[in-house]
């Protein structure tokens, strides 16, 4: 691994005090070249995750708030009719990024969710008959209160499948909490960051990952915990093939920030919750259950061969 | 060039010519030896390579002396001269591996040459681990990185696969008859019998501990006194050598049989003569020869390459009852003008006897009573060899006795001739065979008796009447002339000899005799009909090409069958091992997970179950595949101790 992303991760971890995991994930999402999608509670440091990532990245960051009359032309961009030359000019929209924080998706109207969701699948935009490409590594986190909350359109499953991971922020820990509540303002620290590398370099190590070894003993595993999803009666459908790619190119990621050039089971599992948990849904009595426990028990049922 | 490389590169070179040194001119030796330590000492010191003009000097220089040394640029010493040259002149300019790859081919290739001289056992044993030093050179060319043992541990698989190949390639390669590409002048040099005789030459024959031939009687053996095998015959005298003389076919060679024939099978070391050996009186051989007005068995060319036959003798006859009176006279022929006192004493055994089979005996009788003395080193005789011999010295060999004999027989009127040839010989009780060695040469007589043809008279028998019951080293009182292993040796050298012995006839029937008969008989037995030489070459391709089919698909059967993993099973067992002590293995759990949580309640087997978790993974679920890391793997996963 390059010492520049160990620099990342260290800043990061500066600023997000308490939550490393969450950090590596994001960081593998980036990496294997997924969106991300978080999920919580306003103010447990969403933003600020995305926005720490950005600026040590070096990768050039909008921010679209998404509310319940958002346009898609809001986000895509328009053309407008330049007087002087007879000509309509195009406006791109602020999704036109290196990386785009969709604050609070799930406040949006579907059509505004779907402009996003349709550009993050194809990495390009097509706006009045022209296809653009989205700058690379056009990397989305996305951030969406808990379904529950007033006022959201919770996305549904097919849209939710375009996140590689779900992670969930969850609170900080006494310790963190602490040193939170007694620190510097954290947007002065963000401020003063410094870019730790290269686009060319990102892209560079996203190409690595790509490269990370996946031994056939390996691929066993992971279809025995494909099969477990569709075969064991508590899910509403097992995991797609699509899921599975998701779930191998995460845990190369994972593998990656390690510092190892193969795939083992560890990373599956270390993966494991963020890839599937927003793919999976329990029935009936297992709904009410904790989305965590369903992966820890999908973990505990399968046997590494 | 990497140094070590070099070094297995010189040693490979060094060790496929060191045999020719035996052959070759010193020189070519001295220059040899001289240029490999020259070339190890710039390995050792790290100097650059010799320049190419000063290469090209020693080069030019070499077949300079090459040509002045042979005389010519062709044939197989120098082929072979120019071949070593070359070869360790190439290893001045190694540089590339290309030229470490024609190195090795250049070798392999010399190991071929030293068969040219010798095909034993030992040879082909010294070859062989030759061949195994070129091949670990060859390994480490190839794979720089591996470690000796690894190497070694390749180039034995590598030769080992070459095995059923080699098998199939000498069952049935089409088979030359004679020596080594059917060279006339590449016959082997050897010893053996000449076809005349003077004092000394037998007694120097007796010195060669080299083997004659070998025989196995396949139903009755005969006694050892009955075991005179029958080479050349002496006809004339010039009152130091005798010789065949002119060969004069006068009648037909015939003799009555006496008693059941004995059957025998001999394997004839090459002796570059046309005679063949046969017991007294040969009938029937299995080869086209020929047998001569004197009974001697005649192959009709030079016996230059190993050859074995089976033939039919009578040990009881009665041989040519009807002799023609020419060869009746020349029976009777010697110089007259030599011995004259051995003469007197025929005159007088004449004079006082009242036949021919009398005067036989009293010959015998007078060997017998007189002081004489077998010996392997007599005393020089003088002009008059044989009076000299009878009268003043009284030691002799057999040439001495037979000689005298014959004289004594001539002079009073008694047709008789000299028989040279083999007697008794070593039994071999391990392979049940007799081997009879040049130290078994003997010289005998043969006197014409009027109702019994050609009857054989052994004067030696009446003087050391062991040398024919019990060999060699029986007879003579001055053992130390011996070789050693004609003395008598210890017990289990003895048994150590016999069974090398054993051992080489074996080869020498079953590697070396393997030729278009055997082979025909061989194949004929496996069941194979109306061979011939298409169909045993397109045999031979599937056969190879079979071999290497099998071999592809061992090698690629990872493609078609999942193999059961060996790091698996030990990891597995591990696994076992650790549940049993209280730290079972969660099914789910993953290698580098279970070895933090061992790690944790075992803090004494840490750092070994983090290793091993981790080269577990590396080898299951990375690209880890070598064999020796593997091999280090399994030592360590079941060396663990909990």
């Amino acid at each position: 691994m390059s010492q520049s992303l160990n620099n990342v991760i260290q800043q990061a971890e500066q600023i997000i005090l308490g939550k490393p995991q969450q950090i590596r994930l994001a960081l593998t999402c980036l990496l294997a070249r997924g969106h991300l999608l978080i999920e919580d509670l306003p103010g447990v440091g969403k933003t600020t995750l995305a926005q720490v990532l950005s600026r040590t990245l070096g990768l050039q960051f909008q921010r679209i708030q998404f509310t319940s009359d958002l346009l898609p032309a809001d986000i895509l961009g328009v053309s407008v009719y330049q007087r002087d030359s007879g000509e309509f000019k195009f406006h791109p929209g602020p999704i036109f990024a290196q990386m785009i924080l969709a604050d609070e998706v799930n406040r949006a109207t579907p059509k505004a969710q779907s402009a996003l969701l349709e550009a993050m699948e194809e990495h390009q935009v097509t706006i009045e008959g022209v296809t653009r490409a989205l700058p690379p590594p056009f990397f989305v986190i996305a951030t969406q209160n808990p379904a529950h909350q007033i006022g959201t359109f919770p996305l549904p499953e097919s849209q939710l499948d375009r996140f590689l991971m779900r992670i969930q922020m969850g609170y900080p820990d006494a310790q963190a909490e602490r040193g939170l509540l007694s620190g510097v303002d954290r947007r002065e620290i963000i401020a003063k960051l410094s870019p730790q590398m290269e686009r060319v370099e990102l892209l560079a190590l996203q190409k690595r990952v790509r490269a990370v070894f996946v031994s056939p003993a390996l691929l066993d595993y992971v279809q025995a915990i494909l099969r477990r999803t569709r075969e064991a009666a508590r899910y509403t459908h097992g995991l797609s093939p699509r899921a599975g790619l998701a779930l191998l190119s995460a845990a190369r990621a994972w593998a990656f920030l390690d510092e190892r050039d193969a795939v083992i089971p560890e990373d599956v599992q270390a993966v494991l919750p963020g890839v599937v948990s927003h793919r999976l849904q329990a029935v009936g009595e297992y709904s009410k259950q904790n989305s965590d426990v369903l992966v820890r028990e999908l973990i505990e049922a399968v046997a590494i061969p | 060039m990497n140094k070590s490389l070099t070094y297995g590169l010189l040693l490979s070179i060094l060790m496929v010519i060191a045999p020719h040194a035996d052959h070759l001119p010193l020189w070519v030796s001295s220059l040899c030896v001289g240029l490999l330590l020259w070339r190890a000492y710039l390995t050792y010191t790290g100097s650059p390579l010799p320049k190419r003009w000063l290469l090209m000097l020693i080069t030019v220089a070499s077949i300079g002396s090459i040509v002045i040394s042979f005389r010519t640029l062709f044939g197989r010493e120098v082929g072979v001269t120019l071949l070593m040259l070359l070869a360790t002149l190439k290893l001045m300019e190694l540089r590339a591996a290309r030229d470490a790859m024609v190195l090795i081919y250049l070798a392999c290739f010399i190991i071929i040459t030293n068969f040219f001289y010798s095909q034993s056992i030992p040879t082909a044993l010294y070859l062989l681990a030759t061949l195994m030093v070129i091949v670990t050179a060859w390994v480490h060319l190839q794979a720089q990185r591996i470690t000796l043992m690894p190497r070694l541990r390749i180039a034995a698989v590598l030769l080992l696969q070459a095995l059923p190949l080699t098998l199939i390639l000498f069952i049935l390669f089409p088979r030359v008859q004679g020596p080594l590409w059917g060279l006339p002048q590449d016959a082997y040099a050897s010893s053996g019998l000449d076809d005349k005789m003077s004092p000394g030459s037998l007694s120097r024959l007796s010195l060669s501990e080299a083997v004659a031939f070998r025989v196995s009687y396949p139903d009755k053996i005969p006694r050892r006194d009955q075991m005179y095998w029958r080479g050349p015959v002496l006809w004339d005298f010039d009152g130091r050598t005798w010789t065949q003389g002119r060969t004069v076919l006068t009648i037909t060679p015939k003799f009555t049989e006496l008693d059941q024939p004995i059957d025998y099978v001999v394997t004839l070391e090459p002796h570059n003569k046309t005679w063949l050996f046969a017991l007294d009186m040969p009938g029937k051989i299995s080869l086209p020869a020929t047998l001569s007005y004197d009974f001697q068995v005649l192959n009709k060319e030079p016996v230059n390459a190993r050859l074995r036959y089976a033939a039919r003798s009578n040990l009881v006859y009665h041989a040519n009852l009807q002799e023609a009176t020419r060869q009746i006279q020349r029976a009777l022929q010697l110089p007259k003008q030599f011995n004259p006192r051995a003469q007197q004493l025929a005159a007088e055994w004449r004079a006082g006897s009242k036949d021919d089979a009398d005067i036989v005996r009293t010959a015998l009788s007078y060997f017998n009573k007189q002081a004489f003395v077998y010996t392997l080193e007599p005393p020089l005789l003088g002009i008059n060899g044989i009076d000299d011999f009878l009268f003043t010295t009284k030691q002799g060999f057999c040439e001495h006795y037979a000689s005298a004999f014959v004289f004594l027989m001539r002079a009073a009127n008694v047709p008789a001739r000299v028989v040279t040839g083999y007697l008794g010989g070593e039994f071999n009780d391990i392979g049940n065979y007799y081997i009879v060695r040049q130290s078994d040469a003997h010289a005998w007589a043969e006197v014409w008796l009027a109702d019994h043809g050609w009857v054989r008279v052994d004067p030696t028998a009446a003087i050391a009447p062991e040398r024919v019951q019990r060999g060699l080293s029986a007879a003579v009182s001055d053992n130390a002339a011996l070789p050693f292993m004609a003395r008598n040796p210890p017990q289990w050298l003895r048994n150590l000899r016999l069974n090398f012995d054993t051992l080489a006839n074996q080869w020498n029937q079953w590697v070396l005799g393997y030729d278009t008969e055997r082979q025909f008989a061989f194949l004929t037995r496996l069941g194979m009909e109306s061979i011939t030489w298409q169909k045993i070459a397109m045999d031979m391709v599937a056969g190879v090409g079979l071999v290497i089919a099998l071999f592809a698909l061992f090698m690629l059967r990872h493609l078609f069958v999942r193999q059961p993993d060996k790091v698996q099973a030990a990891w597995l067992k591990l696994c076992q091992k650790l549940a049993k002590a209280g730290l079972p293995r969660a099914a789910h759990e993953g290698a580098q997970d279970y070895a933090a949580r061992i790690a944790a309640a075992r803090p004494v087997l840490a750092d070994a179950i983090r290793d091993l978790a981790a080269r577990y993974s590396a080898f299951r679920y990375g690209t880890l595949n070598d064999e020796h890391a593997q091999r280090e793997f399994l030592q360590r996963a079941t060396a663990l101790k909990i």
